[in-house]
């Protein structure tokens, strides 16, 4: 109560209007300081979103290494086809290779940013293809640390963006951007991305599960520039913090533009894959 | 105590052995004694600010526990077992209502926000599958609570009723109880590096914090939601709840109990030696005592427990006993016109022998307990053997310091009664002794071969009494919706991904069908269910395919499927490892004792071997590491007691300096704990983990009195050449009334342990209260028949004929 004093008691409707005015300053201010890192994290992420524009399709391989807490080992192998869908989020395909007994499985995916994507999947045990309906899919991908919906098509749409500043990760110049999904069934609260300041890629993310609590952080490296263009990781590593499992992905064997179109991605195109 | 009472008041013998001329420094220089020894307390006790209460249930089992292990073990390859797990009742006894499912739903929404919760499972997350041909919907079972049509509400119930996952585990078959489980990651010791973490961040990897965060918000919530739906009656269970049980526990026992006992000294001491000084002295001997106990303890980095934290108390029994001792004699000196120094010498003198010998057998009882499995009782045996040794300190120090300050008392001549009524015991068991010894040895043994009719059982739960809050709710959800008796089985396939072999698959549907028809099992919870399930939605719900698919492709991909299709939290970690090789089959069971307990895992086990051999195994979890608790703490106390009665067996024999008197005191020693557990068998019939560590710890105890009673026999024996019969009188009159009145003390400290709230020391309070009475009563009424039979024969001839003792000195 530093104001309350015999000198300022004498004229109260000063001090209030002084306060007003400080106060509303203060507000003011913080919103636009608000606003203007809004603007920038989205900023932001335009631009690592826009670097990307007109890859058109992509095939690549991926290995994804599960390690339990004991360091333990399990391996499960698939491919995977992206198309690029202007304006809506990309339409992609996954067919396991490994282990033996889900091999030829096949899913098919069209993500969108704000509601649930939609997902095909055929069993070649069953020889069906079937449409799997469910709003959240925030679960573990292949019993992994991953899930689903980190590794599908990264939208700019799917969540709001706050710059929080520069920072250096691993020797490396980087933007912090907090990004709060948008669709209400996401597992997370909120992420971090740490977005390389150069390469326009990002390197870090942390996740926070529905109380806030760090839940895993992912690290993403081996970079390599596909069509002088298109960054790609060559490895994503998933560490959860909570269980102390882990998960590694490598990718190899990118592939761009290989003709792949709409015909390839519907759910009759599941039953020819091999 | 056993020369004291053959003091005389004249001047005492000029000696000039260490002992005397310590004495006689100690006199000549009290303040620096008293100052020296408190010095000495204090810096000991400053160890109790390290000193903090534990609050897992795992402590009780030694980090080589194979059932410890076992259960670590699974606990690595799935989902933690660690839970709160919350029950609705609504007042109008129906679940299925708009109200009770919001709640449900608030509910499980708040509890993701409960520290350290990594899944939340209810009747409204659970993920229901609807199949229209070829289009599978995976849903919440209540997608949106306030909009609930009628029809909505018979379809939930009707789901819910139906899917054998959720009946008797989160909804009561009968619908009037529902549950909310949390499941949580929590820390598991806080490393040497995280402890140079920012304070928040480390609070968040201590144990201890981290479940005093989890429960403080988890009643937040409780209060919260109860506030909120005031037609619904909340309760809470669980392991993390039962873990803060603990320390609460441990809390309240020792602001209740450790008052009490000191109530009881005071009160005692009062009426037995009648001086305000000695009440004083006695109590400032016991409290630096514990103080110094306690403070090493936590200079050792002991944690508190329920059994470690009852150590003050019977340090503060055991330490009175030293001091009645000496101050008995001081007070018979100071009475008889002794002057102050030299009753003080005097008592130090004829004191000091007996009351290290007693210090060092109780302390050898108590170090036995080191050999226990449960590590409380190590921490309790040693906390209580530093304690103990330290009172023989203090009495050697601070003790006859204070008094040589404070102590007066008037001369008087009073008899006492005590020694008459001695005299007519002593009598009375010589004339008797045929009948007394036929009459004795019947109980003995009569009692001794009941002892194994006690039935061992540990109920984890109910180690809490009545007065504490966890155990009536968790007795409330064991009654209403599911019982906190699980085993789990982990079943290894042996190969990455067996889980889905059609073989291995359907070994274990024929377990869990086994496991069901048992009376004893209200719930499984199998993979098998879910695969079957799966089954018949990839066929159009159809129910033909309820059953489980034949190719292990099928398996794998339907598994692939589902795990795609559910959200965060709810995956199938908790019932299949990270590489698809095993599987956890989970037990819900019917209260059971720990025999029954015993009887289900053997007959299981045979099951298996017989039934399902490729995939035998043991089941693990609390109820089985509880159940295996006692049994394996009696076994490993086995040796712990073996030492300890050769240990105290080798000291009576240089202390009565006769094999053959050590070995008959092997009787009145042992028989006691037996003839305990004998009454225990016929009154109770029911004994946990405290009977493994009594017969170690009463040893220790008990033998004192045989000491004090053989020792004055064989003076009279040796020294007086007495008659067997009057060597007995002298016995019962020089240390009848001592024996007596610390068994009084000793007897009333135990019997405040057995108010504590907490099974395990009530019990161990109580047998040991009952083995200390009966050591008396075979002390006074079996030792001298049994010393006249072996002893008295040849020399009765001689015996005199005085019905009077020789020696007829004053006692306490």
């Amino acid at each position: 109560m530093m104001f309350n004093n015999a000198k300022y008691q004498s004229t109260p409707r000063a001090f209030c209007l002084a306060a007003l005015c400080l106060s509303t300053t203060i507000v003011c201010t913080t919103a636009l300081a608000d606003q203007a890192a809004k603007d920038r994290g989205l900023e932001i992420a335009i631009a690592v979103q826009a670097q990307d524009d007109g890859f058109g399709d992509s095939e690549s391989a991926m290995t994804m290494t599960l390690i339990n807490r004991a360091g333990k080992e399990s391996v499960r192998r698939m491919r995977s086809r992206i198309l690029e869908v202007p304006g809506d989020g990309d339409k992609s395909m996954s067919i396991f290779d490994e282990p033996a007994d889900v091999k030829g499985t096949a899913s098919l995916t069209y993500s969108h940013a704000n509601e649930a994507d939609e997902q095909w999947l055929f069993l070649p045990a069953l020889k069906r293809v079937k449409r799997i309906s469910s709003k959240n899919k925030s679960g573990p991908f292949m019993g992994s640390e991953f899930a689903f919906e980190d590794i599908s098509s990264q939208e700019v749409d799917k969540y709001d963006y706050t710059y929080l500043g520069d920072e250096t990760v691993d020797g490396i110049a980087v933007h912090k951007i907090e990004a709060v999904p948008t669709y209400k069934h996401s597992g997370y609260t909120r992420l971090i991305n740490y977005i390389d300041t150069e390469r326009l890629v990002p390197i870090k993310v942390e996740y926070f599960d529905r109380k806030n609590a760090a839940l895993k952080t992912l690290s993403i490296s081996d970079y390599e520039k596909h069509m002088d263009k298109y960054w790609r990781a060559g490895k994503m590593e998933m560490q959860n913090q909570q269980t102390g499992k882990r998960t590694v992905l490598t990718w190899s064997d990118y592939a761009f533009q290989t003709g792949l179109s709409e015909k390839d991605f519907n759910s009759n195109s599941l039953k020819r894959l091999r | 105590m056993n020369e004291m009472y053959k003091t005389t008041p004249t001047k005492p013998a000029p000696n000039n052995s260490l002992l005397e001329k310590y004495s006689r420094w100690l006199v000549n220089n009290p303040v620096l004694v008293l100052i020296a020894s408190i010095l000495i307390t204090l810096a000991l006790a400053t160890g109790g600010k390290n000193l903090s209460f534990t609050n897992d249930y795992r402590v009780f089992f030694s980090d080589e526990n194979p059932q410890l292990i076992a259960f670590e073990e699974l606990q690595d390859a799935y989902t933690k077992s660690d839970n709160i797990l919350v029950m609705l009742q609504p007042k109008n006894g129906d679940v299925f209502s708009e109200e009770t499912l919001t709640a449900v739903a608030d509910l499980t929404e708040r509890a993701w926000q409960v520290p350290f919760s990594i899944r939340v499972d209810s009747l409204t997350n659970y993920q229901n599958m609807v199949a229209e041909e070829d289009d599978l919907m995976v849903t919440d079972l209540v997608e949106d609570s306030t909009q609930l049509r009628a029809e909505d509400l018979t379809y939930i119930r009707e789901t819910a009723l139906a899917q054998p996952t959720l009946v008797k585990k989160l909804v009561s078959p009968d619908g009037t109880a529902t549950g909310v489980n949390i499941t949580m990651e929590m820390p598991a010791e806080l490393s040497d590096e995280d402890r140079l973490l920012p304070k928040e961040e480390r609070d968040l990897k201590d144990p201890q914090i981290a479940l005093q965060l989890a429960v403080d918000d988890a009643r937040i919530m409780l209060a919260e939601i109860e506030a909120k739906y005031p037609d619904i009656e909340f309760t809470s269970t669980g392991l993390v709840m039962m873990n803060q049980a603990f320390p609460e526990a441990t809390m309240k026992d020792m602001s209740t109990i450790i008052p009490m006992a000191f109530g009881v000294i005071i009160v005692g001491i009062l009426i037995l030696i009648a001086s305000p000084v000695s009440m004083i002295a006695t109590v400032l001997v016991v409290l630096m005592s514990i103080m110094a106990a306690m403070g090493t303890a936590g200079w050792m980095g002991y944690k508190l427990t329920p059994p470690s934290a009852s150590a003050p108390t019977l340090i503060l029994t055991l330490a009175v006993a030293d001091c009645v001792h000496y101050l008995v004699t001081l007070y018979h000196n100071l009475r008889s016109g002794m002057d102050r120094k030299d009753a003080v010498v005097e008592s130090l003198r004829v004191n000091a022998m007996p009351i290290f010998l007693t210090s060092v057998t109780t302390a050898i009882g108590f170090l036995s307990m080191n050999a226990s499995d449960a590590p409380p009782f190590r921490d309790l045996g040693n906390i209580t053997a530093i304690g103990v040794l330290y009172a023989f300190f203090l009495a050697m120090t601070f003790l006859p310091a204070f008094t040589a300050l404070t102590s007066r008392a008037k001369k008087v001549e009073k008899k006492s009664k005590g020694s008459q009524l001695m005299n007519g015991l002593a009598n009375l068991v010589i004339k008797q002794r045929k009948p007394l010894f036929i009459v004795m040895g019947v109980i003995m043994v009569g009692l001794a071969v009941l002892t194994p009719k006690n039935e061992l059982n540990d109920v984890f739960v109910e180690y809490f009494d009545e007065t504490v809050p966890f155990r009536v709710e968790t007795d409330k959800i064991t009654e209403n919706l599911s019982g906190l008796y699980l085993v789990d089985y982990s079943i290894d396939s042996g190969e990455e991904g067996g889980v889905s072999n059609p073989g291995f698959l359907a070994k274990v549907e024929e377990f869990e069908q086994y496991l069901e028809a048992r009376p004893e099992v209200q719930h499984v919870n199998a993979i098998t269910e879910t695969v079957r399930r799966l089954n018949r939605s990839m066929h159009g719900d159809d129910q033909a395919y309820y059953k489980l698919p034949d190719s292990r492709e099928l398996s794998a991909q339907y598994l692939l499927l589902y795990e795609m299709s559910l959200p965060y939290g709810l995956d199938l970690n908790n019932q299949i490892n990270f590489d698809k090789s095993t599987t956890r089959l989970s037990v819900t069971l019917d209260t059971l004792s720990t025999v029954e307990m015993l009887q289900f895992e053997k007959e299981v086990k045979a099951w298996m071997d017989d039934n399902t051999p490729s995939i035998s195994t043991l089941g693990t979890g609390p109820t089985v590491m509880f159940s295996h608790i006692g049994m394996r703490n009696i076994i490993s106390m086995l040796s712990g007691t073996s030492i300890a009665l050769v240990l105290i067996s080798l000291i009576l024999v240089f202390a009565l300096r006769s094999l053959k008197f050590g070995l008959i005191s092997l009787i009145p020693n042992l028989a006691p704990a037996l003839m305990s557990f004998g009454l225990w068998a016929l009154l109770v019939g029911q004994v946990g983990l405290a009977v493994s560590i009594v017969v170690a710890m009463t040893l220790g105890i008990v033998v004192d009195d045989t000491i004090h009673f053989l020792s004055k026999y064989l003076r009279a024996r040796r020294e007086q050449n007495m008659s067997a019969e009057d060597a007995v009188r002298y016995a019962f009159n020089t240390v009848g009334v001592a024996l007596f009145v610390t068994t009084v003390v000793l007897v009333g400290g135990f019997l405040v342990i057995s108010q504590s709230n907490f099974l395990v020391n009530s019990e161990m309070g109580l047998l040991t209260a009952v083995t200390i009475a009966v050591a008396l009563i075979v002390d006074f009424l079996f030792l001298p028949p049994l010393l006249l039979f072996l002893d008295g024969n040849k020399k009765i001839k001689h015996e005199s004929t005085s019905s009077q003792a020789p020696v007829a000195p004053n006692a306490a």
